[in-house]
């Protein structure tokens, strides 16, 4: 029998949506058996909404120090410890999973399965590669499975009506070779691009910081989160947070409306799981079309106030 | 301070990779192959501090065929001082490529090990993580920023919530993200010159004294699923039709 141990990503209040979708992963697995693992100095408060997500037997939850939580460092020799007795450890394929998943491989002595977006069986998953220009099937032979899970594939389940138990742990010799300094957010009132069901993307064709501001607008007129191209971000239109694609963040909205994006295939691969792809572009040969459900070809700067309007 | 760069051979970014009808493979015979764009920051990264005081020497280390020769010699006309190739003919795994890492980082007693975040043919971002781990020092991955401040550096990491920075003791390792700096173009002179500067050659194997390898299986390649073929609208007032149609807005 599958028992899997899922590493909960959380900021100190809330537990992220990503923590859910690689739940719902793992319960693609016949009969398996999930508890979560989460990492906080003071945990006790955040451990018990952990325990809220249907379907977990128990939380280890781990005391950490000096803000040890935020840090693979911190966590991984614990992670792993806690690790021996499961066969599978899933974790978000967020950025924080993406640091900390392949150190508890590396102590687990496995080869990490990244993203992946499908389950075949306990032993067999379906992961893309080449920014999804393809997929492969990557099947273990090994006793311990150690993964993370591209969360634009995975539904958000029910984080509510749980009743897991807890487990307390701690970490008793902290490393102090690493040290959390400071975290600069966007500090944005807009809902969060990864979970949010409609984005506003803008890209190199609204030409500059203050012209993002159209995005901005139209996001707030729709209750939408805002994301951009790699070019948008490069330019310094919008912060690095916004950024979608391969090595940006993989989102899987309802909507997806893009804005004088072109589409480079490593921006499609983080939008191909959107419901309603909306691609506006004054070029229409633009790659983006290729991918679009909705097209519309015209200038955005007036596009977008007469949007404003009708929408 | 020694600075050791891994990089990767990968198909250009710029090719479309297609998958083999028998789902074997991606073709990949006479496409372009370049430097993992990554690995290319983090050369560029390793030249930046040593150019600025803060590092002896830099030493650039790929994994590979020996086709690889040629992803190195760019990274000696880059500026690298010297390269090192590990022979391997089969394909490697994050974790022997890490574990192959770790040997020559410690031969070289490297004070950083730069490299990408991931390689952009398998998108694994898992070596310089399990590099570190193995290595048992401090990881920055996904970095933006770095400032080297004597026997410690200031990394700043691409993050989803925005810009981490964390503070790491040296020896350690760094991935790098796009926006840490742009690499330069390399000269013709500087690709004569290279063409001088040592480059050693080591069997994989002399790299793994005692490694037991538990690699996973890929059963089979395919394409993504295309989605289905989407219609184009005239103007606004067509498009808001089709938007509140579907219930999106």
């Amino acid at each position: 029998m599958s028992k899997i141990l899922i590493l909960a990503q959380h900021d100190g209040n809330s537990v992220n949506q990503g923590t859910s979708k690689a739940l719902t992963a793992a319960q693609q697995i016949d009969g398996a058996s999930i508890d979560l693992v989460i990492f906080a100095d003071d945990v006790s408060e955040i451990a018990a909404k952990a325990a809220k997500l249907a379907g977990v037997n128990t939380v280890h939850a781990v005391t950490t120090t000096n803000e040890n939580w935020k840090l693979a460092q911190g966590i991984a020799a614990k992670f792993a410890e806690l690790a021996s007795d499961y066969s599978h450890v899933f974790g978000p394929s967020a950025t924080f999973g993406k640091d900390v998943m392949p150190c508890v491989a590396a102590l687990l002595g496995q080869n990490q399965i990244s993203d992946i977006m499908q389950v075949i069986d306990a032993t067999t998953f379906k992961r893309p590669i080449y920014a999804g220009n393809a997929v492969i099937t990557v099947k273990s032979n090994h006793d311990k499975i150690v993964a993370t899970i591209r969360t634009a594939s995975f539904k958000t389940g029910d984080m509510t009506s749980g009743s897991a138990s807890i487990e307390n742990h701690s970490i008793d010799n902290a490393q102090t070779d690493t040290k959390f300094v400071s975290l600069q957010t966007g500090n944005s009132e807009r809902p969060d691009l990864q979970t949010a069901s409609k984005v506003i993307a803008g890209g190199r064709g609204l030409g500059s910081e203050e012209n993002f501001e159209l995005m901005y607008n139209l996001a707030d007129k729709i209750g939408a989160a805002t994301g951009a191209s790699r070019a948008a971000v490069d330019a310094g239109y919008c912060p690095n947070e916004m950024q979608v694609g391969q090595t940006g963040k993989i989102i899987a909205p309802d909507l997806y409306m893009s804005f004088g994006i072109s589409g480079a295939i490593q921006h499609l691969t983080g939008i191909k799981d959107a419901g309603t792809i909306v691609a506006i572009n004054k070029d229409g040969d633009a790659p983006i079309y290729e991918v679009a459900d909705i097209g519309l070809v015209g200038d955005l700067f007036k596009i977008v106030p007469e949007l404003m309007e009708k929408i | 301070m020694k600075i050791l760069v891994a990089i990767k051979r990968v198909v250009d970014f710029n090719v479309r990779v297609q998958v083999k009808p028998d789902g074997s493979g991606v073709a990949t015979d006479g496409v372009k192959m370049s430097i993992n764009p990554f690995d290319e920051i983090a050369i560029e990264e390793a030249l930046r501090i040593k150019e600025a005081g803060k590092a002896d020497e830099v030493i650039v280390v790929t994994i590979g065929t020996n086709d690889a020769q040629q992803q190195l010699r760019t990274a000696l006309a880059m500026g690298a001082d010297r390269a090192i190739l590990i022979e391997s003919n089969s394909e490697i795994q994050s974790l022997k490529a890490a574990t192959s890492l770790l040997m020559i980082a410690k031969k070289e007693q490297a004070g950083l090990v730069i490299m990408g975040k991931q390689a952009i043919d398998d998108d694994n971002n898992q070596t310089p993580q399990m590099l570190a781990t193995l290595w048992n020092r401090p990881q920055a991955t996904s970095v933006s920023k770095l400032e080297i401040n004597g026997n410690s550096a200031l990394a700043t990491r691409e993050v989803d919530a925005g810009l981490e920075t964390i503070e790491i003791n040296l020896p350690a390792v760094i991935s790098t993200d796009l926006r840490l700096n742009e690499p330069r173009f390399v000269k013709l002179p500087d690709i004569m010159k290279a063409k001088r500067k040592p480059l050693d050659v080591m069997a994989i194997d002399e790299t793994l004294a005692g490694f037991n390898d538990n690699e996973l299986s890929i059963e089979n390649y395919e394409s993504p699923q295309p989605r289905q073929k989407g219609i184009m609208v005239e103007n606004v007032d067509e498009l808001v039709a089709q938007l509140k149609e579907r219930g999106l807005v």
